[in-house]
C-alpha cells in the first residue's frame, strides 16, 4: 500500500464502489471531503469499515462511512472498536441504536474509564447468581440484564452495572440482595394482591409504586429472616438502620403473618398524611404489578390446564383398572371424571411436567384452584386442547440456546446471533431400517467381527510385584536364582490388565436441502451401519441432525442422545432423517460439542456427515464467512479436548476441508452409494 | 509331606479381610421399611440391592442390619479395576510354595458374612458376573482356581449399592445382574429427621442441625446447573462434626460441604453465597 493520501476524488469513488452510492442517489462528496484530510492508514480503516458494514446492509454502510469520516480524526486507534461497537449495535436492536450507539461512542468509553474498577457488570455475577437463585425454594427464575431491577414472575431483570458500592465486594452482594428481594417477591405473595385500587388513588404512579416496592422490601426482609437468617442479616447491614420515620412501619410489616396488602394498607396510611419523594435504597428495585399479573395470569391458566390433563389422564387409568376389576359393573364414564382426587397424594403419581405445575400453582395461589382438580369428564374433553397448541408454540417461539457466531470481516464475535431449536426429531417407518439390515447383512457381519476385534481386551502383563495369576517363567528363574545363590526377582505374577475405550463419538448428520434424494438414503444407510457396528464395540456414541433457515432457525435434531440406547425409537428417528433447508454450521458445531464434552471419557470426537461447504439462506453464510466462522467452531471444539473428522461427498470438498479440519481429518468419497461401505472403515481407522 | 504340600497349594492363609463383627449399635434412623424388608430378604437367602444418591445412609444401613443380624460384615469398596481375582482370591507365593489367599467375597461365603460391594458398577463389568451363581438358587461361589464349588452357608447374603444418579450408559447396571436383586430405594431423609441425624451424627444443637439440612436442600436443587449431585447427609454431618469441634459455622460448611462439592468458580461462589444466606 502506498503512503500518498487519497484525494478526495478518489475516496469518493472508492465509497462509490463500496455502497453502490450512485444507485441510490447519494453522494459521497462531503464524506470523501472530510477524508481527505486524515493519514492514508486511518483512510483505508474508514474504507474498511464501510466494505465491512455494507455487506451486513447499505444503508449501514452508508452510516458508518458517513459518521466516521466526522469522528475518524478525534477516534484515531480506536476506530476499530468504534465500528466493531456500531456493529454490534446494529445487530442487537437497529440502525437507530446504532447512530446513537457511534455517536456516544467517546463519551461511554470516557465513561467506562472513569468509572471506578470497583463496579461490577451484570454478565460478570451471571452465573452465580443463576446458581444461588437456582438453589431457593420456588418456580425456577430467568436472569437476564437489563435497565432496572424488577421481575415479572418468571423472568429477572438485572441493572447490567453496578457501582453504588464502595468496593467490588459490596457490589457483588448488592447484585444478591436485589436478586433475592426481587425472587421474594415471587416466593412470598407480593402479586397475589391486585395494588391497582390503592395505585389508582395516587396522583404520580411512579411514586406510588415506588413506595409499594418499598414497603414490600420492608416485609419481604422479614420473610427472608425467617429462611435464611444470614441473608437477611446482610441485607440489614447494606440498607443501614431505617430512618426514624419509617422505623415503626418496618417493624409493624416484620411481622411474620404480614401480607402484600400490609404493604397496601401501609400506602393508604401514608396518602392520608401526604407523602413524600421515596427514600432511595440501593436494594429496593421496582415494581411493575400490571405486567407481572398478566404474567401470573396466563401462567396459572396454563397450568391449571396442565394439571388438569394430567389428572384427567389418570382418572382415566383409574377408570380403566375399575373397568378390569368389575367387569360386571363398569363404572359411567363420567363417573370417572367426577371423582375429585386427594390432591396431595396423587400429586406423586403425576408426570414431573404436572407436578411442577401443581407446585408453581401452590406458589401462585397458596392452594390448588378446585377447578384444576377437577378432571373434566372424557366427553368434554379433547386429547389435543390448548395446552398442546401452547407447548408447541412455546417450542418454536422461546429458543433453547443463542450462539455467538465468529465474523471474520470484523473480526469480531456477532454476539446471540444464532438462535437454536432442539427439534423433536421426525419419526420415519422403522421397517426401513430392518430393511438396510437385511441387504446388508453380509456388510453388516463382518464389519462387526472386524469392530469386535477392537474391543478393550485383556492384555497380560507378566513379572509384575501382584496379579491374578503366576507368572511360571519369573517362577522358575526366581528358583534358579535362588538355588544359584544369587537375590530373586520378586515380579512372580500376571496382571490382566484391560485396556478400555474410553471414547465418545458424536456424529454430526447434515440434513440440508441439498442431501434430497440419495444422499439421504446414503446418509441414513451409513448410520445404520455404524450404529450396528459400534454397538459391537461399545463405545458410547449420539446422533445429531442438524438444518436451518437463517440465523434465527438454527435447528438440531436429536437421533440418538448418548443416554439413549439403539432401539425401535432410534431406528425410526434415523429412518426419519430427510433434507430440510441450510447448513449453517458453525452454530451446530458449537451446540454439539458442548454436549460431546460433558461426557465422561478420555477421548471424544465429532464426526460430521455433510455434503458440502457451510451454507445458508441469504449471502451471507455462502462462501468464505460460513467457512470462517465454522473453522473458529471447530477451533474451540479442539480447544474442549475434541477431536473432529468430516466426511462428505463434496467433490470439491479438498478446497476448503483442510481449512476447516486439518490435512489429515477428512474423507472425501466420490459417490454416495460407497458412503455406508466406507464409513464403518473409517470409523475403525479413527478409533482404532 | 502332607497333600497339599505336594500339590503345592498349601492350606488358605489367614486373611487379610477385615470381617468387621459389631458389637455396638451403628445409629440409624429408618424412613421407610427398610429394615423389615432387608430382615425378610436376609431370611429368606434373597440379595439385596441398594439404591439412592451417594451420602444418604446406604453403608450406614448395611452396618446397623449387620449389627441387628448379628452377623460379620466385608465391605468391598468397587473401583474401576477391581478383577475377579480381587473378589474371589488368588494365589501367593511364599518360599518355593503357592499359597491360596482368599478375597473378600470367598472370606465372607466361608463365614457366613454380609458382603457388601460398594458402588458396584464402578467394577469392571466380567467382575460383576462372578456373583450371579451366589444371587440364584445355586447360592455358591465357584473357586475356579483352586476347584473349588463353595455352597454358602445360610448366614451369607450378598449386598450391593449403587447410584442410579450417574447418567452415564457406561455405568448402567446390566438388566441380568439388576433382576436378580431385592431393591430398596434410598434419598435423604426428609427434613426433620436428617436434621436429627446430623445432630446426633454431628453432636450439634438442634438449631445448627436445622440449618445445615436447608443448606444441604439448597444444595441439591443445584444439581444439574452446576453440581452432579447435591450435598449427602454424609457431607452435613461432616460439617456438623467441624462445627461440634469448635470451628465458625461458614468456614466448617465451606470446608467441608462447598468445596468437596465444586471446582468451577460460579458454582463455588454461588455455594458460599448460599452458606452465608443460612448462617
Amino acid at each position: 500500500m502506498s503512503e500518498r493520501k487519497l484525494f478526495a476524488h478518489e475516496l469518493e469513488v472508492r465509497l462509490d464502489e463500496l455502497l453502490l452510492l450512485s444507485l441510490r442517489q447519494r453522494s459521497a462528496a462531503e464524506p470523501a471531503a472530510q477524508l481527505e484530510a486524515l493519514p492514508r492508514a486511518l483512510q483505508e480503516r474508514v474504507l474498511h469499515w464501510a466494505g465491512v458494514a455494507a455487506q451486513t446492509s447499505d444503508d449501514l454502510g452508508w452510516l458508518i462511512a458517513s459518521l466516521a469520516a466526522e469522528q475518524a480524526a478525534a477516534l484515531g486507534e480506536q476506530l476499530d472498536d468504534w465500528a466493531r461497537a456500531g456493529l454490534d449495535a446494529y445487530d442487537c436492536s437497529g440502525l437507530a441504536a446504532t447512530r446513537k450507539a457511534l455517536n456516544e461512542f467517546t463519551a461511554a468509553s470516557r465513561a467506562r474509564a472513569l468509572r471506578s474498577q470497583d463496579s461490577v457488570s451484570f454478565g460478570a455475577v451471571e452465573g452465580r447468581l443463576s446458581r444461588f437463585l437456582q438453589a431457593l425454594d420456588g418456580r425456577p427464575l430467568r436472569l437476564v440484564g437489563g435497565q432496572r431491577a424488577w421481575t415479572d414472575t418468571e423472568t429477572l431483570w438485572l441493572p447490567e452495572r453496578l457501582d453504588a458500592a464502595s468496593d467490588a465486594a459490596g457490589n457483588r452482594r448488592l447484585y444478591k440482595i436485589i436478586a433475592t428481594l426481587l425472587w421474594a417477591q415471587t416466593r412470598f405473595g407480593t402479586f397475589t394482591i391486585d395494588p391497582e385500587p390503592e395505585l389508582g388513588q395516587w396522583p404520580d404512579r411512579e411514586r406510588a409504586l415506588a413506595w409499594f416496592a418499598l414497603f414490600e422490601s420492608m416485609r419481604l426482609e422479614a420473610c427472608i429472616a425467617a429462611e435464611l437468617p444470614g441473608l437477611a442479616q446482610e441485607i440489614a447491614r447494606q440498607r443501614g438502620p431505617w430512618p426514624a420515620a419509617l422505623a415503626a412501619t418496618a417493624a409493624d410489616l416484620a411481622r411474620p403473618q404480614a401480607t402484600a396488602a400490609d404493604s397496601l394498607a401501609c400506602m393508604a396510611e401514608l396518602r392520608r398524611v401526604g407523602a413524600g419523594d421515596t427514600p432511595n435504597f440501593a436494594h429496593v428495585g421496582a415494581l411493575d404489578p400490571l405486567a407481572a399479573r398478566r404474567v401470573r395470569a396466563a401462567r396459572i391458566a396454563r397450568e391449571t390446564a396442565v394439571l388438569r390433563r394430567a389428572l384427567n389422564v389418570l382418572a382415566a387409568m383409574d377408570g380403566k383398572a375399575g373397568a378390569a376389576k368389575n367387569a360386571d359393573y363398569p363404572p359411567l364414564a363420567a363417573e370417572a371424571g367426577m371423582q375429585v382426587p386427594d390432591p396431595y397424594a396423587d400429586l406423586l403419581a403425576l408426570p414431573p411436567a404436572a407436578q411442577e405445575a401443581a407446585k408453581s400453582l401452590l406458589q401462585d395461589l397458596g392452594a390448588i384452584p378446585p377447578e384444576a382438580l377437577h378432571a373434566a369428564g372424557p366427553g368434554a374433553w379433547q386429547p389435543v386442547d390448548g395446552v398442546e397448541q401452547y407447548v408447541a408454540a412455546g417450542v418454536t417461539t422461546q429458543p433453547d440456546a443463542f450462539y455467538d457466531e465468529w465474523d471474520y470481516r470484523r473480526g469480531a464475535w456477532r454476539h446471540h446471533w444464532c438462535h437454536l431449536y432442539e427439534m423433536q426429531a421426525p419419526v420415519g417407518d422403522h421397517e426401513w431400517v430392518a430393511g438396510v439390515r437385511s441387504r446388508h447383512a453380509h456388510l453388516i457381519r463382518s464389519v462387526r467381527r472386524r469392530f469386535e476385534a477392537l474391543r478393550g481386551e485383556d492384555k497380560p502383563q507378566k513379572r509384575q510385584f501382584e496379579g491374578e495369576e503366576i507368572d511360571f517363567d519369573a517362577q522358575v528363574e526366581a528358583r534358579a536364582d535362588r538355588k544359584s545363590g544369587s537375590e530373586p526377582s520378586p515380579r512372580l505374577f500376571v496382571h490382566r490388565r484391560r485396556i478400555e475405550r474410553s471414547l465418545a463419538v458424536m456424529f454430526m448428520v447434515d440434513m440440508s436441502g441439498s442431501t434430497k434424494g440419495w444422499v439421504n438414503d446414503a446418509e441414513r444407510e451409513s448410520l445404520v451401519l455404524l450404529c450396528e457396528a459400534i454397538e459391537a464395540l461399545g463405545d458410547s456414541y449420539a446422533i445429531y441432525g442438524f438444518s436451518g433457515w437463517t440465523r434465527t432457525h438454527c435447528d438440531i435434531y436429536p437421533i440418538k442422545r448418548f443416554a439413549d440406547r439403539y432401539d425401535a425409537g432410534t431406528r425410526s428417528r434415523i429412518a426419519g432423517i430427510e433434507a430440510r433447508d441450510y447448513t449453517r454450521m458453525g452454530v451446530a458445531v458449537r451446540h454439539l460439542s458442548g454436549l460431546l464434552v460433558r461426557q465422561n471419557t478420555r477421548h471424544k470426537l465429532l464426526v460430521t456427515l455433510s455434503d458440502g461447504r457451510p451454507d445458508d439462506y441469504g449471502d451471507e453464510y455462502r462462501g468464505r464467512y460460513g467457512i470462517e466462522d465454522t473453522r473458529r467452531a471447530l477451533l474451540e471444539a479442539r480447544e474442549k479436548g475434541i477431536r473432529s473428522y468430516c466426511v462428505t461427498i463434496d467433490r470439491h470438498g479438498a478446497d476448503y476441508l483442510p481449512q476447516l479440519y486439518g490435512p489429515a481429518h477428512y474423507a472425501v468419497i466420490d459417490d454416495a452409494r460407497k458412503l455406508p461401505q466406507k464409513i464403518a472403515e473409517i470409523y475403525r481407522k479413527l478409533t482404532g | 509331606m502332607n497333600a497339599s504340600q505336594a500339590t503345592g497349594r498349601a492350606a488358605p492363609l489367614a486373611l487379610a479381610t477385615p470381617l468387621v463383627r459389631l458389637d455396638s449399635e451403628p445409629y440409624y434412623h429408618a424412613t421407610g421399611d427398610e429394615l423389615e424388608v432387608f430382615a425378610a430378604a436376609a431370611k429368606s437367602g434373597l440379595p439385596v440391592m441398594l439404591k439412592g444418591p451417594t451420602g444418604c445412609g446406604k453403608t450406614r444401613f448395611v452396618e446397623h442390619m449387620a449389627w441387628r443380624l448379628q452377623r460379620p460384615l466385608v465391605t468391598v469398596a468397587c473401583h474401576d479395576d477391581l478383577t475377579t481375582a480381587d473378589l474371589v482370591g488368588r494365589y501367593l507365593i511364599v518360599g518355593d510354595e503357592t499359597v491360596w489367599m482368599d478375597g473378600p467375597l470367598t472370606a465372607a461365603v466361608r463365614a457366613g458374612a454380609i458382603c457388601y460391594l460398594d458402588e458396584i458398577v464402578e467394577a469392571r463389568k466380567d467382575t460383576t458376573v462372578v456373583i450371579h451363581p451366589l444371587t440364584d438358587s445355586r447360592r455358591a461361589l465357584p473357586v475356579e482356581k483352586r476347584g473349588e464349588y463353595l455352597e454358602a452357608p445360610p448366614d451369607f447374603m450378598l449386598v450391593i449399592s449403587y447410584n442410579p444418579g450417574y447418567q452415564s450408559v457406561l455405568k448402567e447396571m446390566k438388566p441380568s445382574t439388576r433382576q436378580r436383586f431385592v431393591a430398596l430405594d434410598f434419598d435423604y431423609p426428609e427434613g426433620d429427621i436428617e436434621a436429627r441425624i446430623v445432630g446426633h451424627e454431628g453432636g450439634v444443637d438442634d438449631d445448627t442441625a436445622k440449618k445445615l439440612v436447608k443448606l444441604g436442600g439448597l444444595t441439591r436443587k443445584l444439581k444439574g446447573a452446576g453440581l452432579d449431585e447435591g450435598a449427602g447427609t454424609r457431607l452435613l454431618v461432616h460439617a456438623a462434626q467441624l462445627i461440634a469441634s469448635g470451628m465458625a459455622p461458614a468456614v466448617a460448611c465451606t470446608a467441608a460441604i462447598a468445596r468437596p462439592l465444586a471446582d468451577e468458580a460460579d458454582t463455588r461462589d454461588a455455594l458460599d453465597d448460599l452458606i452465608s444466606a443460612v448462617f
